[in-house]
């Protein structure tokens, strides 16, 4: 109700009291009368009515649906239909039956007009009873930045209760000074808020004001423009950073279990990508079962899926260690040979079951959309993986720290001769290593399922990227391959909008081989003879 | 030194290869179609393309079978000796192109280019492209094996980043700006030399070349292994630290055969392009690289003639199992990958001599005299 | 240490390498003259070999100095440089070309240029198969030269890498461990093969089996924990409480 009120006392002010006291309809009714100016008078003097139907007419009138018939000089709202037009009264809207078109002329809007309907509507609009609808009236009122608006505006700050849409009335306020004749303590107000703001639309503003007549203001804009620029640089950087976190995160999840299996036992498992692409096929299975059976169950699919995924990937990869790998030790390149021949096997057989086109697997509720953070912007699915990425190493460190066959793992890792004297059943820590490996990879599929096309080529996408994060970690080191994964991520990201994203992925290869040079080993290289030799 | 480098195995393949030089031209062109002895020209064309794989197989069991240097990216030498080739190819299409610029290849015109870049000049002549097709692929393994093996980079690692080596290049190659015709690669040639590309005769010259070619290259190789030098690359491969506790600087020979491995394969490519008319991007896939090694696992390592015997089994395999169902393919070739690698070491050809070798044994003919197993090169000075 | 490095073949003075902490090898000094036969002994890990690697360029000492004939600074070569300066190495394993003939095993050891392109065109000199025929002798392997070096004995292994040492014609000579794997028969011959070739080079042989040693009777010098504990004859060392405390006390 007060609202109402401000808003009656604001458009009266432009009223100059004239039509103050008339009814909707004897206003409506006035509207053909005399030239645009008295008609932009009426215009204001409908909107302070307040009525809620006034909206309605001055939509229809700045359209120009709003008529008079030649039969009775009455005043319509005018739709296409019928013969011509049917028409309506414009105030009640109840109809009055249909017209040949000629039997009507418009109420003429010029151009200036329908920027006064617009004006008058946006500080109707911005009074609405709706929160949701203020605020849109309020970003609106931002974009258009008008002058004129701005008395508008202060009623509606000054009736404004909720927080997020004062503040965006008062932005709208600010962009709006900023293009009218204010003086220069308001405009340096006003700049402060953009600052703050420091968003491109803030800055757009603020750049359109370096060239204000006034050198002062035009100065203080530049500053301004300086400092937003700053604020936009660093959370670009920010957005770059998380990015590359996340670019990291699956990174990680892709190398680490090439890490392990590479570090134990000095093969290199061409197969590995594969095994990541069998976990993500695992997903669009488990999915599909409940879809056509338990559809409830959705939200639930991936942590289904895990389980699933390590076991198949960890099955297979236990398969091809006995298999394959076992009969191939102390001949690590045949090793790579043959994986591979087994990584292009596993990628037909799946491409003979389900076809060589995407899979569907849909993101449960809690893995769709996004949120910000001042300017960041982060998508739930890439959040959790990135916290997925992180508690997967960290079970995986506390499998390697706190259990027998961790320890029996790290032994073999540092010298297979020497625990193989020990007692230490190599062949058996293999098949387990190399399964915990292919396992890890399984459940790299279920995450990676969830931002990359399920097709039986996922894995090849990866395969020489994890392995770029492996050697350039270092080998038979978690800590390596964690931070291989972040760094590269990172760098990498960090180059795509200088240099593009192939080229930026080129520069790291080339900058992986050029490391390699330096450090041979990698960045947390085990030392020691038995790794030497 | 040359008679050293033929021993009787390498004169029968010199000879054979020699033969097929002259007679598969002879009986493509100058014997009627009706007749049994006429060879297609598809199949004359299919059979060039497999001469320059069998090449490019030699190059990689010189550094793998004889150095235990395992390159995983042998296919950007590969293509990079085509790429020469085909910019020479696209050069000489002139204005006879879709947009007819006198100057400047069609993809370059299509993507508003005005200028030739600057890498793009010499490329109208013949002998400048040659050149460049040693040379490119020469100077890239020169520089990177001057950094790998510089730093002692071995084994595995070695293989890793060979393989992101190649994958780099494809993704630069994908690039439209890179200046080499982006994902469509260089196509549509017309002709060489002023000989029509799509000709019986031309044809027929290339795989005539393709088998010289190979010959020269085969020739070249046992030279080398047959050398001191040689023998020196084989104590790098069966115990390296060794060899450079006998005052042998092991990066320096690694990196001359390296080198001279990849400019084979530079050759290789050079006169693929033409026969297949068309190089793209996709020639750098680290799969094709790492095909290529099988090649010359399945025909036996670090025996020169295995390599070509791999090269063509293979690629016969896969040109038939294609045509026939498609989907075997992938399934053939990984099941080939791992029979190899686990039942057949010494692959096909050594496989086969071992064999020889063990009847040999059996009836007890002049078994002293022959010496042991033939299955490693035999490196007789 | 006074020692003038002049006159000295080899002049290791207050060396030290750490792995990852750990410190292999801890203020070692030792002095050889030229000519000189001397045994190296010490438990296992002691830090032998280690020291050998430095000396041949495999590991880079964190601090010292070694000096090889009197004027150059080893740390700043490589290891083939050093070998072809004239420092011989023999592994602690066996370490020939197993698919090579004997005699090309040799052939590959003479002194002799290295050049990638001298090598491409080299062939074999009359003086180079005189060279190898004498060590065939010297080594034993005369009835053997044409057979593939893997197919030798683990004794005849170690003598071949022997004579593959002496076909550099070094003027150091390290031989880490040879006698071990050998028969007691071999292990004296390969004692008389060393006595034989002390004179011409300066030879230091690492070995545990004290037989070996006292056949050798040359002075001996304790390692233990990467720094000499005592050196003298071997009956000397051996009456040393610190070293029989080494010995026995672990
Ligand atoms: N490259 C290396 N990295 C880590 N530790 C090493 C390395 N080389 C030697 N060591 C360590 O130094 C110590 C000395 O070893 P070594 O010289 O082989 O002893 P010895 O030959 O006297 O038995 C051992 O504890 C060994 O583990
Ligand atoms: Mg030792």
């Amino acid at each position: 109700m007060l609202r109402t009120l401000a808003l009656s006392l604001l458009l009266a002010i432009g009223l100059g009291g004239a039509a103050a006291a008339q009814s909707l309809e004897e206003l409506v009714a006035a509207l053909p009368d005399g030239g645009y100016d008295d008609r932009a008078k009426i215009v204001r003097a409908i909107a302070a009515t307040g009525d809620p139907r006034a909206i309605g007419i001055l939509e229809a009138l700045s359209e120009g649906d709003i008529q008079q018939l030649k039969s009775d000089n009455s005043v319509v709202r005018v739709q296409k239909g019928g013969a011509g037009y049917l028409i309506f009264d414009p105030v009640t809207g109840e109809s009055r039956g249909d017209v040949k078109r000629r039997d009507a002329d418009k109420v003429k809007v010029n151009n200036g007009l329908r920027r006064e309907i617009a004006a008058v509507l946006g500080a109707m609009t911005l009074m609405s009873d709706d929160p949701n609808k203020r605020l849109e009236a309020a970003v609106t009122a931002f974009s258009t930045a008008d002058p004129e608006q701005i008395g508008a505006l202060d009623a509606a700050i000054e009736a404004e209760t909720v927080d997020k849409v004062k503040k965006a009335l008062r932005d709208a306020r600010a962009a709006s000074i900023m293009k009218s004749g204010a003086s220069l303590e308001e405009k340096q107000e006003a700049l402060d808020r953009l600052v703050g703001r420091g968003d491109r639309d803030a800055l757009s503003i603020i750049t359109a004001a370096t060239q204000d007549k006034d050198p002062a203001v035009a100065k203080a804009a530049a500053e301004a423009q300086e400092k937003v620029e700053r604020i936009r640089a660093m959370w670009s950087n920010a957005q770059n950073v998380w990015y590359g976190l996340s670019l990291g995160s699956v990174l990680m999840l892709a190398a680490i279990g090439l890490a392990i299996s590479f570090g134990v036992m000095g093969v290199i498992n061409m197969a590995h990508g594969e095994l990541v692409m069998l976990g993500a096929y695992a997903t669009y299975m488990v999915q599909e079962v409940i879809r056509n059976s338990a559809p409830h169950l959705f939200d639930y699919s991936l942590l289904i899926a895990l389980p699933i995924a390590f076991c198949l990937s960890g099955g297979v990869g236990v398969a091809i260690e006995r298999g394959v790998c076992r009969w191939l030790y102390g001949r690590p390149l045949e090793t790579l040979l043959a994986t591979w021949g087994v990584s292009l096997i596993l990628q037909q057989t799946v491409r003979s079951i389900f076809g060589p086109t995407n899979k569907e697997v849909g993101n449960p509720s809690w893995m769709s959309g996004a949120f910000d953070i001042g300017q960041l912007s982060v998508t739930y699915n890439r959040l959790w993986i990135f916290v997925f990425a992180l508690v997967v190493f960290g079970l995986l460190l506390l499998i390697l720290k706190k259990t027998p066959i961790g320890l029996q793992m790290r032994a073999v890792t540092q010298n297979r001769r020497m625990a193989d004297a020990m007692g230490v059943k190599t062949g058996w820590v293999d098949a387990m290593t190399f399964g915990l490996g292919a396992g890890i990879a399984g459940l790299a599929g279920v995450a990676l399922s969830q931002i990359d096309n399920v097709s039986p080529n996922l894995g090849q996408g990866y395969i020489v990227d994890s392995f770029m994060v492996v050697v350039f970690g270092g080998v038979g080191n978690l800590w390596g391959a964690l931070a291989g994964a972040f760094t590269l991520g990172v760098v990498n990201k960090f180059l795509e909008p200088y240099a593009g994203a192939v080229l930026a992925k080129v520069l790291v290869l080339v900058f992986i081989i050029l490391f390699i040079q330096r450090r041979p080993r990698g960045l947390f290289a085990l030392r020691g003879r038995a790794v030497e030799n | 030194m040359i008679l050293r480098a033929l021993d009787l195995k390498s004169q029968i393949f010199l000879a054979i290869t020699l033969i097929v030089a002259a007679l598969v031209p002879v009986l493509n062109l100058y014997v009627p179609e009706s007749s049994a002895f006429h060879v297609s020209s598809f199949a004359v064309a299919l059979f060039g393309k497999y001469l320059t794989y069998a090449l490019l197989a030699i190059s990689v069991d010189l550094i793998w079978g004889f150095c235990g240097i395992l390159s995983l990216g042998h296919g950007a030498f590969f293509a990079l000796g085509g790429y020469a080739m085909g910019m020479h190819l696209m050069r000489e299409i002139g204005d006879r192109g879709v947009y007819a610029n006198p100057l400047l290849p069609d993809f370059m015109v299509f993507l508003n280019w005005k200028e030739l870049p600057w890498f793009w000049h010499g490329f109208d002549m013949f002998w400048f492209a040659c050149l460049m097709v040693v040379l490119v692929p020469g100077a890239l393994a020169f520089v990177f094996g001057w950094f790998a093996f510089r730093s002692r980079v071995t084994g595995v690692y070695f293989s890793i980043i060979t393989q992101a080596m190649t994958y780099a290049l494809l993704l630069a190659f994908f690039r439209n700006d890179m200046g080499f015709g982006g994902n469509n690669g260089l196509t549509d040639f017309k002709d060489v030399l002023g000989y029509d590309l799509q000709s019986d005769t031309t044809r027929a010259g290339l795989f005539a070349l393709s088998a010289l070619a190979l010959a020269g290259g085969f020739l070249i190789c046992r030279l080398v292994v047959t050398s001191r030098l040689g023998k020196v690359l084989v104590s790098i491969r069966d115990a390296e630290s060794r060899t450079r506790f006998l005052g042998y600087r092991v990066e320096g020979y690694k990196l001359f055969v390296f080198t001279l491995s990849a400019m084979l394969a530079g050759v290789a490519g050079a006169l693929y392009v033409p026969q297949v008319g068309i190089i793209n991007p996709g020639e750098f896939s680290p799969a094709n690289s790492i095909e290529i090694v099988i090649w010359v696992a399945v025909g036996g390592r670090g025996l020169l003639v295995g390599a070509v015997v791999g090269a063509i089994i293979v690629n016969a395999a896969k040109t038939l199992l294609t045509g026939w169902v498609p989907e075997i393919w992938l399934f053939a070739l990984g099941a080939i990958f791992i029979f190899v690698t686990l039942f057949l070491p010494k692959g096909v050809l050594g496989g086969l001599s071992a064999f020889v070798d063990l009847i040999g044994a059996k009836t007890k003919s002049k078994s002293e005299a022959k010496g042991p197993s033939s299955t490693a090169p035999q490196l007789a000075e | 240490m006074t020692v003038s490095t002049a006159d000295t073949m080899l002049y290791l003075n207050g060396v030290s390498v750490a792995f990852d902490g750990f410190k292999a090898i801890n203020e070692l000094s030792l002095v050889l003259e030229e000519g000189e036969m001397r045994a190296v002994v010490g438990p296992n890990g002691a830090g032998k070999t280690t020291m050998m690697d430095i000396i041949t360029g495999k590991t880079r000492p964190d601090k010292g100095e070694v000096i090889f004939a009197g004027n150059v600074d080893l740390t700043k070569h490589d290891e083939a440089g050093i070998a072809r300066m004239g420092v011989g190495r023999k592994f602690q394993k066996p370490t020939v070309f197993e698919t090579h003939t004997v005699e090309d095993n040799l052939l590959l050891s003479l002194k002799g240029s290295r050049g990638v392109f001298d090598l491409l065109f080299a062939r074999r000199t009359k003086a180079e198969q005189a060279r190898i025929d004498e060590l065939l002798d010297l080594i034993r392997l005369g009835d053997r030269r044409s057979e593939k070096a893997a197919a030798l004995s683990h004794g005849q292994k170690q003598w071949l890498e022997i004579g593959m040492l002496l076909a550099q014609d070094p003027k150091v000579l390290l031989v880490d461990e040879p006698a071990a794997g050998m028969t007691d028969a071999e292990t004296m011959q390969t004692a008389e093969l060393l006595r034989q070739v002390a004179g011409e080079h300066t030879v230091m042989v690492v070995e545990h089996d004290m037989d070996f040693v006292r056949a050798l009777g040359v002075k001996v010098t304790v390692l233990h924990e990467g720094s000499v504990l005592a050196e003298g004859s071997l009956d000397h060392v051996s009456s040393n409480p610190k070293v029989i405390d080494v010995y026995l006390g672990r």
